[in-house]
């Protein structure tokens, strides 16, 4: 008989693997062992070459759901080998780097036992096996055992001992296994603390309970997985409107929870990739096209037999699309139970803090905006929003019908899983990539990869902050990372790069200072595994803001890059930012600074005397602003395509005196666009850019697009086509800058990226057309295309500078 | 006046204009030095205090103040919050060629009327002319010498957890009023300087309360640039309330539109109190009685931690960090 050892490498601790492994290895009749190490798990089979064969192919078939096997080496074995069956061996003492897996939706088996009535899991909150259930959510140190985690205050009933112990069993060595008689709780409170009498429902218990008081309207505080969430009906206007209103929480969507796809579909159009999204352990919430009677003025006679409630409006104002998720704990599971209407889960905190993860924090930070609280005794050690994705057309491929994942928020469910490097990355000293200053995350590199952490927010809110440090500090412990350099922005002002001067300095680390686009391209090519001696490529880096090399603020960039450095061949026009950062938050800013760059006011106001946009404006102090602009007074010029599309969006009526969150004239004007008018304005003219010549660099003038632009407005051209037609032209400005920059440098490759990029619409045309030039086109997928991806970035370009040349 | 013109012109221009104007016993002796009696400055504590700054506002004449005053206030404010009593200054004049004698003659009577509100004396000084360009018309340097109480001890470091942060009075003032008269930006405010000597109001707050822990005047950089000093230098963190920071309302206009953060504004006449908590409402009932101090407010609380940093609290419950800023205030959102 042959003797094989089989080394697997990926994501197989603490997973469920080692059990797969013995049942298959029983099943096909192997002899042998396997154990953790610190490279992943170890095999030492004897079988007949056909079984042995048999075994690894079905490895592969029936891997966990949480496993991954990044690579599966074979050799033959000749060292000591005496089993006469298969056994699982104690993990080999060298360092076992346990991975710390991303937290799970509740497997269909966990499903079906909560709802069992036979099962000693029946109705039981905290259900979870191998497969499926918490983990970075309440780890607290390595390696990941239940001593180690918040299940600890709760010590095992013998039968989850039992199935704890048992190597055939879904629950062996599941660390947060836990039943009614052993784990953790849930209870139901009032916020005006009074008490809650049984007799007020007569429900199965506190979380039926929930249910009913969702129905009746009231708002419920949940404590869940990674974070609290407040809930309420999400067909009841009022209700919402209410929770706005407590919330202070103008127009920004809110998320969407519903029992099952069936309800899902009532509202929305889901292709097979986003069943598939839902569905998945990660159970993100997915932006998904709204039917066009999802969001009808509550108008139900059309087209539905079954009889449903639409949509409150101000859940998604403005918005063509809905962020649905499905329960990802058996809490949610039974809350939802009951309820045919799908719920707002929104996270429970107060404005820009990060969600509440302590019962007490909740209580008083949140007793304000819900009614009631569920809360359970399970402590959440790490919190990790909900991820954000959505599906967008490949069309790279030249096929439509191939879809793609595009992740927008990278949190729950993905985090921490790491990301394999590139070719070259194997060898470099760790490196802590510091992030941005919004939607900020860090990065960790070693080993030749990338851990990124969760979506942890914008740092200038102190909570946040705070927890910025926080996860920084744990997962520095989880990795057992001691840095060797450490790479940040170069903007002075991020507090990012501010904390990574002061820890560079007081532990004496290299410091290496990145450029905010390079990041970004960077992060670009390694998603897409471009190895680390690549010859350069074109990054296209849209954005709203980076500090630029300059010292001026970027944000259109066109960079030939490889990881070490970068050329700025190309850009967008600088625009003076008339009152600094006030142009972020008041999109009107932008459409004066735009028109004024170029046209005559006076003309201009003569002209188009009769649109809204220049009434609008003649009713700003444009003369002051006149002044701060020519005499460069807080208005700093920046080339920022996030900006253009704010001018834009308020020259067409969009939120033009301010925006109550981030990106909202862009996300508001994208959601105005549908595939009708994406087809009918493709065939007609779109509005031209200028490709100018500046400083040997070239820059896209916006001047005759805007000129096309008021005429439009002028003839009462629709919001709607001017905001495809926009879409379209700026997709195709880009290719044309494109097709101009390849007569004189190699490119064939381009890298889509930064924060502009998570519009839909944009994506898919500008990858369109630049197929269509025979260039080949790299987006993101797993990793945002926005700021979050800064810290990978970070963390290769600072690896590349610093590698052994071509080794 | 010309460059060069030293010796007996020099010397008449000094007579004529300084000497003349600020006319006080010391000074009007021309010697090389001042001196004073060692003795009589005892008699107010065992602690000198000195400093200095140089002063080159632009434009020189603003809404509210000028230059002189600004010169004289400037320092005098400085030695008045370590609870020093001011006496006496240094005044050093740097001329651009060409500056006229009429102007200069302004500025110095200014200095003089400010010196008497301060109660100091200006008792040595020197002028010097450069050439065209190599100066910007007018740039002074006051030096001045206080006598510290022997009752107090204030310093940035003794800032402890629980204590109360209190301002005198409405912020930005003299940031804008500046932003605009430099700018020349058809804005018709009523905007003027805060430009004002502290010495009396930390007089009266000392009188009654001797164990303020820490008092600084908030100029350049603005009461942010203040707070955080204090937050480092002590170790602790320092949560203001934003619906208690006074702003006038012209200003928070000016400053909505231009895109400005009133906090990061300088102010010349503005000085930021930490006290202990027990003594908060004592301190800002005697700053209200006085005229420097009707407007005081407590406007924030220190706390353990997080430590070296400054929080703002929202009107909307959250706290946004607010930080030293390293440069300009440059855009940082995406
Ligand atoms: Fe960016
Ligand atoms: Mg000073
Ligand atoms: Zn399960
Ligand atoms: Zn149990």
């Amino acid at each position: 008989m042959p003797i094989e050892e089989i080394r697997i490498c990926g994501t197989v601790q603490g997973v469920g693997f080692r059990p797969t492994v013995y049942r298959l290895a029983k099943a096909c009749e192997l002899k042998g062992n396997i154990c953790n190490d610190g490279e992943g798990v170890l095999i030492q089979a004897s079988g007949s070459k056909t079984s042995i064969e048999k075994f690894i192919h079905r490895l592969y078939a029936e891997c966990p759901p949480l496993a991954k096997i990044d690579r599966l080496k074979r050799t033959p074995y000749q060292g000591k080998f005496d089993y006469d069956d298969f056994v699982i061996s104690d993990s080999i003492t060298t360092k076992v780097k346990t991975e710390i897996a991303p937290d799970a939706a509740t497997c269909p088996q966990c499903q079906k036992e909560v709802f069992d009535p036979l099962s000693r899991y029946y109705r039981y909150p905290f259900t979870n096996c191998t497969n499926c259930g918490p983990r970075l959510s309440i780890i607290r140190a390595i390696p990941y055992d239940r001593d180690n985690t918040s299940m600890a205050a709760f010590s095992m009933c013998p039968q989850c001992k039992q199935e704890y112990n048992d190597v055939t069993n879904r629950r062996f060595h599941a660390q947060p296994v836990a039943c009614y008689t052993c784990g953790p709780q849930v209870w139901l409170e009032r916020a005006d603390g009074k008490p809650i009498t049984a007799a007020m429902f007569s429900m199965v218990d506190d979380i039926d309970a929930v249910c009913s008081l969702l129905q009746k309207g009231e708002i419920v505080a949940i404590k869940g997985l990674s974070g609290f969430h407040i809930a309420c009906d999400a067909t009841n206007e009022a209700v919402v409107q209410k929770l706005r209103d407590r919330k202070r929480r103008v127009r920004k969507p809110f998320a969407l929870m519903a029992r099952d796809i069936k309800i899902i579909e009532k509202y929305c159009i889901l292709n097979p990739k986003e069943r598939e999204l839902l569905e998945s352990p990660a159970a993100p919430i997915v932006l998904l096209g709204i039917r066009e009677w999802g969001l009808g003025n509550g108008n139900r006679e059309i087209s539905s037999q079954e009889k449903f409630p639409a949509i409150a409006k101000s859940v998604a104002p403005g918005q063509n699309t809905l962020g649905f998720m499905l329960p990802y704990t058996p809490l949610h599971h039974l809350i939802l139970r009951r309820m045919e209407r799908p719920i707002v889960l929104t996270s429970g905190n107060i404005s820009d803090e990060p969600q509440c993860i302590d019962n007490n924090e909740a209580k008083t930070k949140l007793n304000k905006i819900a009614d009631y609280f569920i809360f359970h005794n399970r402590d959440i050690l790490n919190r990790v929003d909900d991820s954000v994705v959505r599906v967008v057309n490949d069309n790279s491929k030249g096929n439509t019908q191939s879809k793609r994942l595009l992740t927008l928020r990278r949190a729950r469910g993905y985090a921490p899983a790491p990301l394999n490097l590139p070719p070259g990355f194997k060898k470099v000293a760790p490196i802590l990539g510091m992030g941005g200053e919004l939607k900020n995350t860090f990065c960790l590199l070693q080993n030749g990869r990338a851990v990124l952490s969760q979506y942890l927010g914008d740092l200038e809110n102190a909570a946040t902050f705070q927890a910025y440090q926080e996860a920084l500090h744990l997962y520095l412990n989880l990795f057992e990372h001691h840095p060797k350099i450490i790479a940040i922005d170069k903007h002075p002002e991020y507090l990012s790069s501010k904390l990574g001067k002061e820890l560079a300095n007081a532990n004496q680390i290299k410091l290496e200072n990145i450029q905010h686009h390079h990041a970004h391209i960077a992060a670009c090519m390694a998603e897409n595994n471009i190895p680390l001696n690549t010859s350069p490529i074109l990054g296209i880096a849209l954005d709203g803001l980076g500090y630029g090399e300059d010292e001026t603020i970027w944000g259109g960039e066109f960079l030939l890059v490889d990881y070490r450095q970068f050329t700025r061949l190309a850009t967008f026009k600088p625009i003076a930012m008339i009152g600094g950062e006030k142009a972020i938050y008041q999109p009107w800013r932008n459409t004066y600074a735009h028109l004024i760059s170029d046209f005559n006011w006076q003309e201009l106001e003569q002209k188009y005397s009769n649109l809204e946009i220049i009434n609008f404006l003649e009713s700003k102090p444009l003369f002051l602003l006149n002044q701060l602009q020519q005499k460069q007074i807080n208005s700093p010029l920046a080339s920022s395509v996030g900006r253009l599309f704010d001018a834009v969006a308020a020259a067409i009526g969009i939120c033009p005196e301010e925006c109550s969150y981030e990106g909202q004239a862009a996300i508001e004007m994208e959601a105005l666009i549908n595939n009708k008018n994406l087809e009918n304005c493709e065939k007609n003219q779109t509005y031209p850019f200028q490709i100018k010549n500046l400083d040997k660099i070239y820059y896209m003038d916006p001047h005759p697009m805007w000129k096309a632009l008021l005429n439009d407005l002028q003839f009462h051209v629709g919001q709607q086509i001017i905001a495809t037609k926009f879409h379209l032209s700026l997709a195709n400005a880009i290719t044309r800058i494109v097709d101009l920059l390849r007569q004189k440098y190699p490119i064939d490759r381009v890298a889509l990226t930064g924060g502009v990029f998570q519009n839909k619409t944009l994506l898919q045309q500008t990858t369109r057309y630049l197929s269509s030039l025979g260039i080949k086109i790299l987006t993101h997928s797993l990793i945002p295309p926005n700021d979050s991806n800064l810290s990978l970035g970070q963390i290769v370009i600072a690896a590349a500078r610093n590698v052994k040349e071509k080794s | 006046l010309a460059h060069g013109s030293g010796g007996k012109a020099m010397q008449d221009l000094i007579d004529d204009i300084f000497v003349d104007t600020f006319d006080n016993p010391i000074l009007s002796q021309l010697e090389d030095q001042a001196s004073f009696n060692i003795a009589s400055l005892m008699e107010h504590g065992d602690k000198l205090a000195l400093t200095t700054d140089s002063y080159v506002v632009d434009p020189l004449f603003f809404p509210g103040s000028d230059i002189g005053e600004l010169a004289i206030n400037g320092t005098v404010n400085d030695l008045a919050v370590s609870g020093a009593k001011p006496l006496y200054l240094t005044c050093s004049v740097i001329l651009e060629e060409g500056f006229s004698v009429e102007t200069l003659r302004r500025v110095a009577t200014s200095m003089k009327s400010a010196a008497k509100k301060a109660g100091v004396q200006i008792v040595t000084g020197d002028t010097k002319v450069v050439h065209r360009g190599a100066a910007d018309k007018l740039f002074i340097n006051t030096t001045g010498i206080g006598i510290i109480r022997p009752d107090v001890c204030i310093s940035a470091n003794n800032i402890q957890p629980g204590d109360a942060v209190i301002i005198n009075g409405e912020l930005g003032n003299h940031g804008a009023a500046i932003l605009i008269a430099r700018g020349e930006l058809a804005l018709e405010t009523d905007i003027e300087s805060d430009c004002q000597p502290l010495h009396d109001l930390v007089k009266t707050i000392l009188d009654i309360c001797p164990e303020v822990r820490a008092m600084r005047d908030a100029t350049r950089g603005g009461l942010a640039t203040v707070v955080n000093e204090f937050a480092l230098s002590s170790n602790v963190g320092i949560r203001l309330k934003e619906e208690c920071i006074p702003v006038c309302e012209e200003v928070k206009g000016v400053c909505e539109i231009l895109g400005l953060d009133p906090l990061y504004l300088a102010n010349e006449g503005k000085l930021v109190v930490v006290v202990g908590s027990k003594n908060a409402e004592t301190v800002l009932a005697a700053m209200h009685s006085h005229p420097f101090g009707k407007n005081a407010r407590i406007i924030g609380e220190v706390i353990s931690s997080p430590t070296g940093v400054v929080l703002l609290k929202t009107s909307f419950g959250s706290d946004r960090i607010l930080d030293m800023l390293v440069g300009e205030q440059l855009p940082r959102i995406c």
